[in-house]
């Protein structure tokens, strides 16, 4: 047997209690299981003993082991006992076909590098149990990644789960980070991004974060179930539509014949004669759009709105001065 | 990651023990690949289980033989359903369906329908919290681009494309031998051997402006190698130029996105060195973060960013 307090010896331990209590017709006492689990009958004391199956008890409804606690029959009045239904414990017999379990492989490869891909790879496991194999031809071609090795995943993922407000670290570009109060409602992955939604307590607003401007930890800052997620909450629109309310405005660029292939392709071009085209583009946020032009250089010029026109300039004045005192 | 603790090891447990006793006699090798561990790990598991039972004597523990490298367990009656999905499991797998499905062209949406309504039902109580987080995997890229392509792939067949190359913003016609369909990032590519680079390239579909399947076979050759995705889209060569860049508050997923030989942080800046084979895409990066990101070295390509900073200011008269 393993030594007594490395994992491989506690992971035996709730194996055995997970067996034991499934096993049983009825429930148990606990010294009843301290009797059949070898690793508790080899407890020091009963208080190790009790601290060890309080603690273990609790590991296993957190791994969604239905642990039932019931009145032992009469005699035994004062004492709760132990059980685990298989019916509440089985995983319910649906029969998954071929071509199923392999578009569910390749949802569960998704996260194969990223925070959750140890649940994604046991949920697949579990569901491909039953002996059928699955059709994993259909897609060998085909890989969809959700990355999400932003170290904040983790943390918001559970705070989303359990309902708990949050507060952590947050910096918008340029900004120096600020702590921010949130009732998490969402996580959204969107063009390659995740993004928290949830009211921001200090504001009391909706809001939308980016995690990967999240900085620092991820901290609990209130009791899981303490709010309530609104029912409309749509967060893909909200992440769209952050800042501006969902409105899109157009800039007016003129831009080089040949140049700015990106920018023609999501908006709408007219051909000038003089070497330059105007395209008219929809933008949610002149800061963000105005770093996107200031990347084209002198290839383009922002024609309107102002807002937009200052901001690339401002972009290109810092790019300038910060690059000129590099020196040659 | 962090290391695996003993209650995640025992939620692995649990799953292989029913996957092992639906197929008496496996090969160890074979189950370790299917079940996405090690082979030793597989081992160290059933050395494990071998000790595990409803008591302590012979007939209540689980039996468990590896002889000639085939895997037969007894006695695990009681641990040989499956336990149901936990919600976190239940929605990994959800939100990659339904992202997939938002995805059209991709896969067979009649196929993915059909798994999600099943696992709806395998994991009720999860139904709740399936709406708290979602995963858009549709980009800019065209239903009818993604489809061409997925059927290339199927069929074997060589594409003809006419593909934008934003960094140095210029449309170029290419014959690729598709390797994979890829969702990275958010965004979907195509690999494959381009004929033009006599190379593996990605190709950003939203980029792709022209689409044909070729009436020629699209085996790639046979040194064609698939990128380890890892380090994301950006490969650098050894051969290529060290640059040096400083990164400002803001800018330090720059050096978190593409790979790195060294990264730095003092006083809230990030200095990061890397090769990079085109310093045009150098050029763009600067300016666009406006002072956010500086060349530090080469310093003619810093002063060239300055540069074509000041003349675009002219144009604004400014």
């Amino acid at each position: 047997m393993p030594p007594s307090n490395s994992p491989a010896a506690k992971t035996e331990r709730l194996m055995n209690l997970v067996m034991t209590l499934l096993y049983t017709r009825r429930p148990l006492s606990r010294a009843r299981i301290r009797e059949t689990v070898e690793q508790y009958r080899l407890a020091p004391t009963d208080e190790a003993f009790e601290r060890m199956f309080e603690r273990d008890k609790e590991e296993l409804r957190e791994l969604g082991i239905p642990l039932a606690t019931e009145e032992i029959s009469a005699g035994w009045e004062d004492e709760p006992g132990y059980r685990i239904h298989a019916r509440d414990y089985a995983l319910p017999q649906i029969r998954f076909d071929a071509d199923e379990l392999a578009v569910l492989g390749l949802a569960a490869r998704a996260w194969s590098h990223a925070t959750l891909a140890a649940p994604a790879a046991t949920a697949l496991r579990k569901l491909r149990a039953s002996g059928v194999e699955p059709d994993d031809e259909a897609f060998a071609f085909v890989e969809a990644r959700l990355g999400t090795s932003e170290p904040a995943f983790g943390p918001l993922f559970d705070a989303v789960l359990a309902q708990a407000p949050v507060r952590f670290g947050y910096a918008r570009p340029g900004e120096e980070a600020a702590t921010r109060h949130v009732q998490p409602w969402g996580l959204t992955s969107q063009s390659g991004h995740w993004y928290l939604t949830g009211l921001d307590t200090d504001r009391g607003e909706p809001r939308v974060f980016r995690l990967s401007r999240i900085s620092g930890k991820v901290t609990r800052a209130g009791k899981p179930g303490s709010y309530a997620v609104p029912a409309d909450h749509d967060p893909v629109a909200m992440i769209r539509g952050r800042r501006e309310g969902g409105r899109l405005d157009l800039v007016r660029l003129r831009v080089q014949s040949g140049s700015g292939n990106a920018l023609r392709h999501r908006g709408i071009e007219t051909a000038g004669d003089d070497g330059w085209d105007k395209v008219e583009l929809p933008y949610s946020d002149p800061g963000d759009i105005a770093h996107e032009l200031a990347s084209y250089g002198a290839s383009l010029i922002v024609e309107e709105p102002p807002a937009v026109r200052d901001a690339v300039i401002t972009v290109l004045r810092a790019g300038a001065d910060a690059h000129e005192e590099v020196g040659p | 990651m962090t290391p695996e603790g003993a209650s995640g090891r025992l939620a692995r447990l649990l799953s292989i023990v029913p996957w092992l006793v639906n197929r008496q006699g496996v090969d160890i090798t074979h189950a370790a690949a299917e079940l996405g561990v090690t082979e030793a790990q597989l081992r160290d598991d059933l050395e494990l289980l071998f000790m595990c039972g409803y008591g302590s004597m012979t007939d209540e523990l689980i039996d468990v033989s590896t002889e000639g490298g085939r895997i037969l367990i007894s006695n695990a009656d009681t641990i040989a359903q499956p336990l149901r999905l936990t919600r976190a499991e239940a929605l990994t797998l959800m939100v990659g369906l339904r992202a997939l499905l938002g995805a059209e062209g991709v896969a067979d949406s009649t196929v993915i329908e059909r798994t999600l309504a099943k696992l709806d039902e395998a994991a009720a109580s999860a139904g709740d919290v399936a709406g708290k987080v979602e995963a858009v995997l549709a980009d800019d890229s065209a239903e009818h681009v993604r489809e061409v392509v997925a059927d290339a792939l199927r069929r074997g067949r060589r594409l003809q494309l006419r593909y934008l190359v934003p960094a140095r913003d210029e449309s170029t016609d290419r014959a690729v031998d598709p390797m994979r369909l890829v969702s990275l990032d958010g965004r979907w590519y195509l690999e494959g051997w381009c004929h033009r680079a006599e190379d593996t390239r990605l190709f950003r579909l939203d980029r792709v402006e022209d689409i044909e399947v070729l009436d020629a076979d699209g085996t790639p050759p046979a040194g064609a190698r698939a990128r380890d995705l890892a380090a994301g889209t950006f490969v650098a060569s050894q051969r290529d130029p060290l640059v040096t860049l400083e990164l400002r508050p803001g800018w330090e997923w720059v050096g978190e996105y593409y790979p790195t030989e060294s990264l730095a942080r003092a006083d809230g800046v990030t200095t990061v060195t890397l090769r990079v084979g085109d310093r045009e895409w150098v050029r763009r990066l600067a300016l666009r973060a406006g002072g956010g990101v500086l060349v530090r070295e080469p310093a003619d390509l810093a002063a060239e960013v300055a540069g074509s900073a000041r003349a675009a200011l002219a144009a604004y008269g400014a």
